[in-house]
């Protein structure tokens, strides 16, 4: 037996508004969400003409390739040339990397006492149970100090390319950012308030645990970054500000390279005179154990997120 | 153990530790922290070398907890610790010399980026002299070149960024290269401490294994610091980056970084492989024709250059190819030759850049060479700087470049199959030096044709300068001990290649 119900109270109804969004009749965004017509991209046809044009003057300008034989003849002498380079350089490596000793035999020559000495007393003397951590920063420290170093300069040389001073320039780049920007994006803004905070933990935990586990300051410092990346995405230049500017981020590189340093000297001037180091390598497995590691992991991770932050908001305006 | 071994460990690490602290300083405090850091590290570097001289031996430092072939280390000789005083001298002097530029042409808030740069750049030139394992020099080769870049376009115009992108990828190129050659080596060696791969390869070249690996690493690592230090073919990226770049930075990245980059083939030569292989292999006739080449097409184009800072620069190609071209006569005194030449050039290079750019300030900033005339009597220490500048690199008594010719030809003389072409070559490119160089000491004591706009040229006097004039002097004196007193130097190059084996 059905209920016979009056066209007015059958509208209410969830069913009455299903079979409408099926068919199409009502939208069901409308008067719920405020909607803004998308304006479409036209190509100013005048404009591209104009900009082949110039580009073609410029190409002209650059190589008058009928006038100059000389260009036109050194153009394809060059491309035959490269090719036959390439091909060359491509057998000759080819042929070296055959001769190679065949990969992952085990009486190969780079399995000899190095290597052995890494796996057999890795654990025991840097206190690490990922032995490659314990290789990077405590037997070849030396070269990882280079490594960070390394990120550091070349922050610098983006800063040096990129980063806008003057006055108006500055405020100029400001205006370009804001409007090419999609603002206030929810769908973004939520899915970054989400994901941003398990990030940083993600980050953070790789970064303590590089000594216990795979990881390390490396990977963790870049998923801090790429987490600081989508924030700056999701919320703007405002909010990121708040908390790193581009003050920050000199005291911070400067804290954790200076540490670095730090640590290190103390444990290259000790081992070179044949010093008793006072830092214990404590319990392996712990959280609080291998020494110095912990204490330079946490100083790479500072740096590397750090230079991807940098990074991005380098290209992208020129500054903070 | 004596406290003076742990120097070239300080020396580093200072320079290394001074990078970062410069960036949170101003541009003023970064400079003065540079030039201690600078003047510290030389200091130290002669104690060292007053140390090891007394010693009479070489010493190894670990650094860490583990010796090598597990840890790193660093090893000090008397020719490495005679290279870093070296270093720290001139570079001193170029940063000196070039103070007034740098105010003028960098950018307020990015002069405490220029010290970064230098400063990580004299770690990393300090690393590469003394480092004793392969990777280790890579690592610092990177810091090395990324500085580099960083030097050539913090002078901010069109130009000095073409430089830079040109000079980045030929240089990547060379450190990819380089690297290859290194992965060849550890694969079939492995070892990265330079001592440990030179016992493998000679066991390995008794036996008759791996030739080719071997072979196609050396080709690859040659090629590749060729590359890096502008060996004639691969000299593309260099007129640029020198003729454009701020004064101070064209003249240490003439006078050291591509030097440095030297230091170490040699490095690799004589610790990695083993110089009696090396002389048997082919490699080393190629850097030779590749010399010899540099000799003469580095001097014809200079000849053809306008611009008097592009025409040193292509002067340099030349000058690095006399260096290639010594350690391609594959004798010892032929590499104690090359050797004196890195000083000598070193020395005389950066004194003409630096000379070079009083001159242009005394024209109006123009680098023509018709404007300079006359440039000489309006600047009167920079003519005459230039003018000895010159005459040491054509090679004339009393100067420097005279006793690393003498040296070259002395030892060519000696050679069965090598004789003829060098002595030739020397003697070409001994007078086409002649005719550029000194159509520019002429041009700049003419007095000024009618055509000069007067109205921008003035008189420079000494006092207006006082750190390039300084600068200068100390560059004639450096160049004249080196000319006149080279006895101690070659002797002291002799002893430290003998430390090398």
């Amino acid at each position: 037996m059905s209920k016979k119900v009056s066209q007015e109270q059958y509208e209410k109804t969830f069913s009455y508004k299903f079979r409408q969004w099926l068919d199409g009749t009502k939208d069901p965004f409308l008067d719920t969400l405020e909607m803004k017509r998308q304006e479409e991209f036209h190509e100013d046809e005048e404009v591209s003409r104009q900009h082949d044009e110039d580009i073609r003057q410029h190409v002209q300008h650059a190589y008058d390739l009928e006038h100059n034989a000389e260009v036109k003849i050194f153009r394809k002498i060059y491309k035959v040339f490269c090719v036959l380079f390439c091909v060359f350089l491509v057998a000759m490596l080819l042929e070296a990397v055959s001769e190679l000793p065949t990969f992952g035999e085990p009486d190969n020559p780079v399995n000899n006492e190095v290597s052995e000495r890494y796996i057999e007393k890795g654990l025991q003397e840097t206190g690490a149970v990922n032995i490659v951590t314990g290789m990077i920063l405590d037997y070849r420290a030396f070269d990882t100090l280079g490594e960070s170093h390394v990120l550091f300069i070349a922050t610098c040389t983006v800063l040096i390319l990129l980063r806008v001073d003057k006055k108006g320039s500055r405020d100029l780049s400001e205006t370009d950012d804001r409007s090419h920007e999609p603002k206030n994006d929810v769908i973004l803004q939520t899915v970054a308030r989400l994901l941003v905070p398990p990030i940083f933990l993600f980050g953070i935990y790789i970064i303590l645990a590089g000594h216990l586990g795979p990881g390390g300051g490396f990977s963790g410092g870049a998923v801090i970054g790429a987490g600081l990346i989508l924030y700056l995405n999701a919320f703007g230049f405002a909010m990121t500000e708040r908390f790193f500017t581009a003050k920050t981020y000199r005291i911070m590189s400067f804290g954790a390279l200076a540490c670095y340093s730090i640590a290190k000297s103390y444990s290259f001037y000790t081992g070179a005179n044949h010093i008793e180091s006072v830092i214990p390598l404590g319990e392996p497995g712990a959280i609080l154990s291998s020494g110095l590691i912990l204490l330079l992991n946490i100083c790479v991770g500072i740096v590397v997120a750090g230079t991807m932050y940098t990074f991005y908001v380098m290209f992208r305006k020129g500054g903070y | 153990m004596d406290f003076v071994r742990n120097f070239p460990f300080i020396s580093i690490i200072l320079s290394l530790f001074s990078g970062p602290l410069s960036s949170i300083l101003s541009g003023k405090w970064a400079k003065r922290i540079n030039t201690a850091v600078i003047a510290v590290i030389g200091v130290m570097s002669a104690c060292v070398l007053a140390y090891v001289a007394g010693t009479g031996e070489e010493f190894i430092y670990y650094m860490g907890h583990f010796p090598a072939p597990w840890g790193n280390e660093i090893r000090v000789g008397e020719l490495e610790a005679f290279m870093a005083v070296f270093f720290c001298i001139i570079m001193l002097l170029c940063m000196l010399g070039g103070m007034k530029e740098r105010l003028t042409q960098i950018e307020e808030s990015k002069q405490n980026l220029y010290y970064i740069m230098v400063n990580l750049l004299l770690c990393s030139l300090l690393a590469l002299i003394y480092t004793n394992d392969l990777f280790t020099a890579y690592v610092f080769v990177e810091i090395n070149t990324i500085s580099a870049c960083g030097l050539i376009m913090i002078r901010q115009n069109g130009r000095t960024f073409e430089a830079a992108i040109r000079y980045m990828i030929m240089s990547l190129l060379g450190s990819g290269l380089l690297l290859l050659g290194l992965c060849f080596l550890y694969s079939v060696t492995g070892h990265l401490l330079m001592s440990n791969i030179q016992q493998q390869v000679r066991l390995l070249t008794a036996m008759g294994e791996y030739h080719i690996p071997l072979m196609v690493a050396l080709c690859l690592m040659s090629v590749g610091l060729a590359i890096k230090s502008a060996l004639y073919p691969f000299h593309s990226w260099l007129p640029d980056a020198y003729g454009y770049s701020t004064v101070s930075s064209a003249a240490i990245l003439s006078s050291l970084v591509s030097k440095g980059y030297i230091f170490l083939l040699i490095k690799i030569f004589y610790r990695v492989i083993g110089f009696d292989i090396i002389c048997e292999s082919k490699v080393i006739h190629v850097l030779y024709v590749f010399g010899i080449m540099g000799m003469i097409m580095g001097s014809v184009s200079a000849i053809r250059e306008d611009n008097i800072r592009r025409m040193i620069a292509y002067s340099s190609v030349a000058q690095v190819g006399y260096i290639y071209m010594g350690l391609g006569l594959g004798t010892e005194a032929g590499v104690v030759a090359s050797i004196y030449h890195v000083l000598s050039h070193a020395a005389t290079k950066s004194l003409l850049f630096v000379a070079a750019s009083g001159l242009t300030d005394a024209s109006g900033g123009s680098v023509r060479f018709k404007d300079l005339r006359g440039a000489g009597y309006r600047h009167k220490l920079a003519g005459i700087a230039f003018m000895v500048g010159s005459l040491s690199m054509v090679g004339l008594p009393m100067f420097s470049g005279f006793i690393s010719k003498l040296l070259f030809s002395q030892e060519a003389v000696g050679h069965t199959h090598k004789m003829l072409p060098t002595l030739i070559a020397l003697a070409v490119s001994t007078v086409l030096n002649a005719v550029y160089f000194m159509k520019t000491v002429i041009s700049i004591y003419m007095p000024p044709g009618e055509e000069v706009e007067l109205a921008e040229s003035r008189n420079i006097a000494m006092r207006e300068q006082p750190g390039k004039s300084v600068a200068l002097v100390c560059f004639i004196i450096l160049n004249l001990i080196m000319g006149l007193n080279s006895e101690p130097i070659i002797h002291l190059i002799e002893t430290g290649l003998g430390m090398f084996r």
